[in-house]
């Protein structure tokens, strides 16, 4: 697979430290949602890296969709999230990956479970569920710091992306004011009171750091989940 | 679950997906590889993938040993599968 030209043809901020970019991609394939693109950076001396970034775009959508989060130790994030500019070319490899992907014949129940950023490919599959007006019955449960780190803070409480979806918040560290909600990492009771039951068999996509991934994988082993019907996607 | 040795951070298998596209005309993350060490069975994207060596190193999901390194330098790619029985692909 080689690598293609994208242009970066318009720049979202998401939160203080997550950019969205829409690129312009000739001759896109088109994905499926949950994929993702590897993102070439080369320096003028000749000195490479390449990173993962899920799409966030749904399936039809004209431009390709990354949002990126910056990882302050990172080589490629803080330069996608805060230098890029409107204009610039970028080199893309994808899409990419065949397994944490939902495709709108899936008809079973859906947990969408995600950690912080771990919400990017969730929110493919939200939109590529909306797009094909499919009938799938989705659960979403987002866990994410504060009010003002949620990513598509307008998609996730309003848009036609939700429409029909029930969507959970859990905030880690801080709610808005009102929040009767419990604020604190995602437990047994909250999985209990949020998500599917094993008994629903839905498929689950997991996706976060690492750290939250094992976690909530463990819970919902524990939970009596179907470890096959379990898909993780973890980031650093 | 994993003995745990490696406290490292890690990727899934998932992340491994353009590299591998590299050398494969196909996804190698969907398809299904069977471990050489425990026999564990599953697919590529649920192995640990460790992308901070030279390369890149996939290792099982149960028993934390190799199934797959790539690395390449000098003009050159080296694929050892030699932790992996099998990998299965769907036709689809």
């Amino acid at each position: 697979m080689s690598w293609r030209v994208a242009v970066v043809a318009e720049l979202r901020d998401e939160t203080d430290t997550a950019r969205t970019l829409a690129l312009d991609v000739a001759d896109w394939p088109g994905h499926d949602a949950g994929q993702h693109v590897d993102v070439r950076l080369t320096a003028p001396d000749g000195y490479t890296a390449v990173r993962p970034y899920s799409i966030a775009s749904g399936p039809g959508q004209r431009r390709v969709e990354l949002t990126v989060e910056v990882d302050p130790d990172g080589e490629v994030s803080p330069y996608l999230a805060r230098e890029v500019t409107v204009g610039e070319q970028l080199e893309i490899r994808g899409p990419l990956g065949g397994w944490f992907v939902w495709r709108p014949a899936q008809a079973e129940p859906v947990q969408l479970i995600a950690g912080g950023s771990g919400l990017v490919p969730l929110m493919a599959m939200l939109r590529s569920r909306a797009a094909a007006q499919s009938s799938a019955r989705f659960r979403l449960l987002y866990s994410v710091r504060a009010p003002e780190a949620m990513l598509y803070a307008d998609d996730l409480l309003a848009g036609d992306a939700v429409d029909g979806v029930e969507v959970s918040i859990a905030y880690t560290r801080k709610a808005p004011a009102g929040w009767s909600d419990p604020v604190g990492r995602v437990d047994a009771a909250r999985l209990a009171a949020t998500t599917w039951a094993p008994a629903e068999r839905p498929t689950t996509y997991l996706c976060g750091p690492t750290a939250f991934v094992e976690t909530v994988a463990d819970l919902l082993l524990a939970a009596g989940h179907d470890a096959r019907r379990i898909r993780t996607e973890r980031f650093g | 679950m994993p003995n745990d040795g490696s406290t490292d951070s890690f990727l899934d298998g998932n992340a491994a997906a353009g590299a591998l596209r590299e050398v494969f005309a196909v996804d190698v993350t969907s398809a299904h590889g069977q471990c050489v060490g425990c026999g564990n069975t599953g697919p590529m994207a649920d192995a640990r993938l460790f992308a901070d060596a030279p390369g890149l190193v996939l290792r099982c999901a149960s028993c934390d040993a190799v199934l797959l390194r790539l690395v390449s330098g000098g003009g050159r790619r080296w694929l050892d599968v030699r932790g992996l029985a099998y990998l299965q692909f769907s036709d689809a």
